[in-house]
């Protein structure tokens, strides 16, 4: 009788310290995750930052400008366009 | 000795003593069981309530709003976080030193600062959508009193280019304007709440429930071109300035689809700095604007006339001296031309020739054509403030009215609806619906306005006038065959016709197979000339020929027929 109450004892002890230490664990698994959601939701602000940034970069009267002054490049007059027919099964 | 074997053991001890410590253990247990029922029965919600309080928080889960992107993916509209600063003035007691670092920081004079804290509100906005980074260094300050909200900040690259067309949205994030307005359902984010627990530290430790999901807005694809866009609001700038003018817009549309390219308009804004804003930019003119078109009209008169088969594109009109009496009132040509047939009626822009044919036709049958063109109901693009423009109900038409009609006066339309008529031409004359987003697949068939014979006749007639001889040589694009008409309005003032002017052109291009139609309309040219085809023309020519460029349109005219624009175009009639 006394060996099957000790037995249950360190059985219930066991168990409780299993509980703790996975709820421990959970907890732990858990504020990792929250991390790494911020993360990702960090990570998405600075995505949309750059697109933006990029979208400002390549402001189209930015490039147009750039592309005359600084390249002295110009569109084609007419004559100096050729156009090429490409075969029917491309494009 | 033992216990049991104390004498005072076999001392009898009288019975109510027993029942004494018995009756009051019984009372005692009782009690418990009467307390704990009433806390765990009665009393249960109020308690875990306030347990809960003690640990278990809502948070919110905010959404951001979707982006706007033109048809290639390129971002015209994005929304990013920002904080506010906000105070609670009653604790926010700042040492000078205090307020005029805050000040520095948020860029504002110390004395506005000072009194806005001042104020006798228990809650102000010091400065609103500011950049995260000043946002942490203020909260490293640890001002009493000071706090920071999140919000968003929407911003638009290409700034003032697409201004009308992508409206803006408040500083709750809520479209106002435009696009932005138009597809507000869609790219409204929703925010969700969660339940969790957090513990001392304030740190969440576990998630109990999702209240509610955040609802991501969607992300909304234009059929807008942003190359063409640009090229479109240079050229109207350029314009602009050159010939004086008051306003202008200009609609670019795919004629295979539908699809609008370019929507520009003048004088413009810039959206992400929207400080001084005065009603004449912001006016989306192409399409809350109506204006009497013009010589634009003819060529649906000549449609009409061709499709109810009383004219051939050769029938002859005599349009000589000039000038046509209706009813006491007089119709006038710039210049007398004579006998014409129905495609130089078209190419030189008689307004007599116009006349003369719309007054064969009955009055039931124009209205029928102009209102299944789209003229005098709203296109319905889910913009803010589009105007139908007018159209009388054609019970009402007195002869006079409809001959002027067929010039286009007597009528308004917006340039939007204007572009969108001129569809039936550039097409097998069917018309299909406009669309602000990219269509993936385009209607192959519209709704049928006239039949193919007649808009293909049309379409040869509307080639003549951009060729020498016709009213806009101006328009012509090197390399390919172009279509379209040129207007000049007067302008309507209070009840008559001042001397102001709103010169248009609308056409379309390659001629042999039309891809874009391009509509231009300068409101109020005032550096002397002031001709649809010497104003507008040269605009469409140039928008056109970067279009086409910019869609790799196989050019459908040689090179070598090309001719240099005369300086001297047929002058049109208003």
């Amino acid at each position: 009788m006394l060996r099957l109450n000790l037995i249950l004892l360190i059985l219930a002890v066991v168990s409780a310290i299993g509980t703790v230490a996975s709820n421990h664990l959970a907890r732990k698994l858990f504020a990792d995750i929250e991390h790494e959601q911020s993360y990702m939701r960090d990570l998405e602000v600075e995505w949309g930052q750059l697109q933006l940034e990029q979208s400002t970069w390549a402001n189209h009267a930015r490039v147009e400008q750039i592309a005359r002054n600084r390249l002295r490049m110009k569109s084609p007059s007419a004559g100096q366009v050729i156009s090429i027919e490409t075969a029917k099964a491309g494009k | 000795m033992k216990f049991v074997h104390s004498p005072l053991l076999s001392q009898p001890l009288p019975a109510w003593r027993a029942r004494l410590v018995l009756l009051g253990l019984l009372t005692g247990f009782l009690t418990l069981a009467c307390w704990s029922l009433y806390l765990q029965g009665f009393n249960s919600s109020f308690l875990q309530e306030k347990g809960a309080s003690r640990y278990s928080r809502v948070i919110e889960v905010s959404a951001t709003r979707g982006r706007i992107m033109d048809r290639h993916g390129d971002v015209l509209a994005v929304s990013t976080p920002v904080k506010s600063i906000w105070a609670i003035p009653e604790d926010a007691k700042l040492q000078p030193a205090q307020a005029r670092g805050l000040a520095a920081l948020l860029e504002m004079d110390t004395r506005e600062l000072t009194r806005k804290l001042a104020s006798e509100r228990e809650f102000v906005f010091i400065k609103r959508q500011i950049s995260p980074n000043v946002a942490e260094k203020i909260a490293a300050l640890n001002l009493p009193g000071i706090h920071e909200q999140p919000e968003y900040r929407r911003y638009y690259p290409a700034a003032e280019v697409i201004a009308h067309m992508l409206g803006f949205t408040g500083a709750e994030d809520i479209g106002q304007e435009g696009v932005e307005l138009a597809f507000q359902g869609m790219l409204a984010g929703k925010p969700g709440s969660r339940r969790v627990i957090k513990d001392r530290r304030g740190q969440i430790v576990e998630d109990v429930e999702s209240i509610k999901l955040p609802l991501e807005g969607k992300d909304v694809t234009l059929a807008l071109d942003a190359k063409i866009q640009y090229l479109a609001y240079t050229q109207l700038r350029q314009a602009l300035v050159e010939h004086k003018a008051k306003a202008g817009g200009i609609v670019v549309l795919d004629a295979k689809s539908g699809e609008v390219l370019a929507l520009v308009n003048l004088p413009t804004y810039n959206p992400n700095n929207r400080v001084r804003l005065a009603g004449a930019q912001l006016r989306n003119r192409a399409l809350t604007d109506t204006f009497e078109p013009g010589s634009t009209m003819k060529p649906f008169t000549a449609a009409l006339a061709l499709e109810k088969g009383k004219f051939r594109f050769d029938t002859t009109i005599q349009t000589a001296p000039g000038t046509l009496t209706i009813g006491g009132a007089t119709i006038h040509d710039a210049h007398m031309h004579g006998v014409l047939t129905v495609a130089q009626v078209i190419q030189k822009s008689s307004n007599v020739g116009a006349a003369k044919m719309a007054l064969t036709l009955p009055a039931e049958d124009m209205w029928t054509m102009f209102d299944s063109l789209g003229f005098g109901t709203p296109l319905k693009l889910g913009f803010p403030g589009e105007v139908s423009g007018r159209l009388r109900p054609f019970k009402s038409w007195r002869p006079i009215e409809q001959a002027t009609m067929a010039y286009g006066h007597g009528i308004s339309v917006t340039l939007i609806q204007l572009a969108h008529a001129y569809l039936a031409f550039a097409r097998d004359g069917d018309l299909v619906p406009l669309s602000l987003t990219k269509v993936d697949t385009p209607p192959l068939v519209g709704k049928p306005v006239f039949s193919a014979q007649t808009a293909h006749e049309v379409r040869a007639m509307l080639e003549l006038a951009v060729l020498p001889g016709g009213t806009a040589p101006k328009a012509q694009v090197a390399g390919y065959r172009v279509a379209g008409k040129t207007g000049t309005a007067h302008k309507l003032d209070g009840a008559s016709y001042s001397n102001k002017y709103v010169a248009s052109f609308v056409g379309f291009a390659p001629a042999s197979d039309p891809r874009l139609v391009v509509a231009v309309m300068i409101d109020e040219p005032s550096a002397g000339i002031y001709y649809g085809g010497d104003v507008a023309a040269p605009v469409f020519s140039q928008v056109m020929a970067g279009s086409l460029r910019a869609l790799g349109v196989a050019p459908d005219a040689p090179t070598r027929h090309l001719q240099v624009a005369s300086d001297t175009p047929i002058r049109e009639s208003m």
